[in-house]
């Protein structure tokens, strides 16, 4: 497991239509290992790796995972300098409250909610309110608008790692790892680190246009069924990378599923299959691009998905890796 | 009145719920004649207008305003006569109880019922009514004369008329016949550096649907979407709440809505032209609603998009409020950002 890498990817600001410095760093990271490296109109950042075979013989596969990431944006400043916001993507009220959030500019603040009457009912978006400090709109150095991620530093507990943003950041080190050790492929491969997947699967949607390639694949998070009464479902850490059968916005292309599992058992590296019940990924649009892609998605496990604390398995992210890696060097 | 206000007037009191927009295109057709270099309808009914720039400009623009309004529709009818209805777009349905509406082609005068306050029952007292507990009255005797008067699928609008207030002025669907009056006046103006499309849009209230094809169609460097949006500037009283928007101050920009969030260097373009040309503006609260950007930046390989809106009061109801200076506010903003905008931008 490269850690700075993983610290790097995690770390750094980029929450859905903000992704300028999460751009610059991957692209930093991939330029060396890449034929040709783009970025779109919408801001995906796509590395091309040319194949093997002849020209107008090779087929185009399209890899994506999200760059972007949960976030909150400020709507109001109040008189006393509290700061009221919305939320980026899909954030939980409940899981802000006690936690951090970072500016693009480096402001830090503390997230509480008011005081309720009835606190046994959860508290909404509009019951929160973040303190940076300030004691008046005057001083207060955000302003409506101003974007903000959640604070969570990468640790690592024996083979599982915690942080913020691991989705889908874990997606981002898998594809960068991928790039790095391909030798070769038949397929020209595209590397699309993608924007706005949290809110409207934009940046997929559009880089594959462009691409239009002849098969895609998302490598995004899944959640897991193997924590104290979680909603049934058969993914847990540690089992393997996950392959899509379906998810509320899509079902996947048998056509991937199967490449995906064979690949797996010809790598002979653990996986499970995947149905979940709430939420989708970038495969979800890409399916339906131009006159249809074959789409499919390779997940990792990943347990308390858009907190500002997630975790995921080194094994999971090796093996997907790995599996990957097999499925583009295949003859 | 000046003529963008008369223009708005007659946008305004057109009749033209989301899939039935044709009376409205019929009221922009003779305002945008003379004016651009091209006038069609596309498949789904979009209005585009398009506005040649300079020999060998490089660079194409997209502005749209939509033309469908929130509205009725006839799903069947009772036994005395009366008309059953479903909203189209989202309108509460708390304002509906008791307004005079217009149905059909024939713009046949129809009440929505409302039960005396003599007799209501105490406990509904105050309470609105959920939309399938309403009915339109026409009038009509029985079923057949209903049916035959206003088939099912017939469209129903507020039977508001616009007028002036002063500064202000009223009347039904600012959302978006303000956006049209604006795209009009862009369109009557002088030609512009870059190749330039109105579009007015149909369906964007049941799901930004026009919007999506117009830009498929146009293949835009750039999109942006004039609206009319949401102002609560009304006394909250102690709350230390913003509002979403006030009237008076400026065409509001939008940083994220539902639908998309703006590209930043397009915002600060916008906001930069506004404090360089002094122009008042706002800044809309982030994360409400949804609109034609939306629609516009997934389409093709994307578009980077942006809203401007002039703020009007009560908007989804019978009636809005808005400023004319704020509608001369985003007719300018929006000029000299497009005017202003570098090959730089466009490519980006």
């Amino acid at each position: 497991m490269d850690f700075t890498l993983l610290d790097t990817l995690t770390q750094t600001f980029g929450p859905s239509g903000y992704e300028e410095e999460i751009r610059a760093a991957i692209e930093s990271i991939i330029e060396p290992m890449a034929d040709e490296v783009r970025t779109d109109r919408l801001g995906s950042l796509i590395g091309v790796r040319a194949g093997t075979g002849a020209d107008g013989q090779r087929k185009k596969l399209l890899l994506a995972a999200h760059m972007d990431e949960i976030g909150l944006m400020v709507t109001h400043i109040e008189k006393n300098g509290f700061v009221r916001f919305t939320t980026i993507g899909g954030v939980r009220p409940v899981n802000c409250i006690g936690g951090r959030a970072r500016f693009a500019n480096g402001v830090g603040g503390t997230i509480s909610v008011e005081y309720r009457e009835d606190s046994s009912k959860l508290p909404e978006i509009a019951h929160l309110y973040m303190d940076v400090g300030a004691t008046g709109r005057e001083d207060c150095p955000v302003t409506v608008g101003s974007t903000a991620v959640f604070v969570g530093p990468l640790i690592q507990q024996g083979t599982r790692l915690i942080s913020k943003t691991l989705d889908d950041r874990i997606g981002c080190y898998v594809l960068i790892e991928v790039m790095r050790r391909l030798q070769h492929s038949k397929y020209d491969v595209f590397f699309a680190f993608t924007t706005q997947e949290e809110i409207t699967l934009s940046g997929a949607r559009t880089a594959a246009y462009r691409i239009d390639p002849d098969l895609a694949i998302s490598v995004d998070v899944t959640t897991t069924g193997d924590v104290p009464k979680a909603l049934p479902m058969e993914v847990s850490l540690g089992k393997g990378p996950a392959i899509k059968v379906k998810d509320s916005g899509m079902i996947a292309h048998p056509l991937i599923r199967d490449l995906l599992t064979q690949a797996a058992e010809q790598a002979d590296v653990p996986y499970q299959l995947e149905i979940l019940l709430g939420g989708s990924t970038d495969a979800a649009a890409m399916q339906l691009v131009r006159s249809g892609i074959p789409s499919g998605c390779l997940s990792v496990p990943c347990r308390y998905v858009h907190t500002p604390a997630e975790m995921v398995d080194a094994n999971d992210v090796e093996n997907a890796i790995e599996l990957l890696l097999t499925l583009l060097s295949a003859s | 009145m000046t003529d963008l206000i008369d223009r708005l007037g007659k946008l305004s009191d057109a009749r033209g719920i989301s899939g039935d927009e044709t009376a409205v295109r019929q009221a922009l057709r003779p305002m945008l004649e003379d004016h651009v270099d091209e006038l069609r309808v596309d498949a789904v009914g979009n209005l585009i207008a398009r506005k040649a720039g300079p020999p060998n400009s490089q660079g194409r623009i997209l502005v749209t305003a939509h033309m469908d309004e929130v509205g009725l529709m006839v799903t069947g009818h009772t036994g005395d006569g009366a008309l059953r209805v479903e909203t189209v777009g989202g309108i509460p349905s708390k304002v509906l109880p008791g307004l005079t509406v217009l149905v059909g082609k024939n713009a046949t005068p129809g009440v929505i019922g409302l039960q005396a306050i003599h007799r209501a029952d105490r406990k509904m007292s105050g309470r609105a009514p959920a939309i399938d507990k309403l009915a339109v009255d026409i009038g009509a005797t029985s079923r057949e004369e209903a049916e035959r008067e206003a088939p099912v699928g017939t469209s129903i609008v507020f039977a508001t008329r616009f007028a002036n207030l002063g500064h202000s002025c009223k009347g039904k669907a600012f959302d978006d016949r303000v956006g049209c009056a604006a795209l009009v006046e862009l369109l009557r103006g002088e030609p512009f550096p870059f190749e330039l499309y109105g579009v007015f849009t149909v369906q964007e209230e049941v799901g930004l649907r026009g919007a999506q094809v117009a830009a498929y169609t146009v293949k835009p460097d750039l999109g942006i979407a004039l609206e009319g949006t949401l102002a609560d500037d009304l006394p909250k009283g102690d709350l230390d709440v913003s509002p979403i928007t006030e009237l008076g101050k400026g065409p509001a920009i939008t940083v994220m809505d539902r639908s998309y969030t703006t590209p930043a260097y397009l915002l600060s373009h916008f906001i930069q032209t506004a404090e360089i040309e002094t122009l008042p503006h706002q800044i809309k609260q982030p994360g409400i609603g949804g609109t034609d950007a939306g629609g516009i930046h997934r389409t093709r390989a994307g578009v980077p998009a942006i809203t401007v809106a002039v703020p009007c009061r009560y908007i989804h109801s019978p009636v809005s409020v808005l400023r004319e200076d704020d509608l001369r506010g985003l007719v300018a903003l929006v000029d000299a950002a497009v005017r202003r905008l570098t090959p730089d931008i466009l490519r980006r």
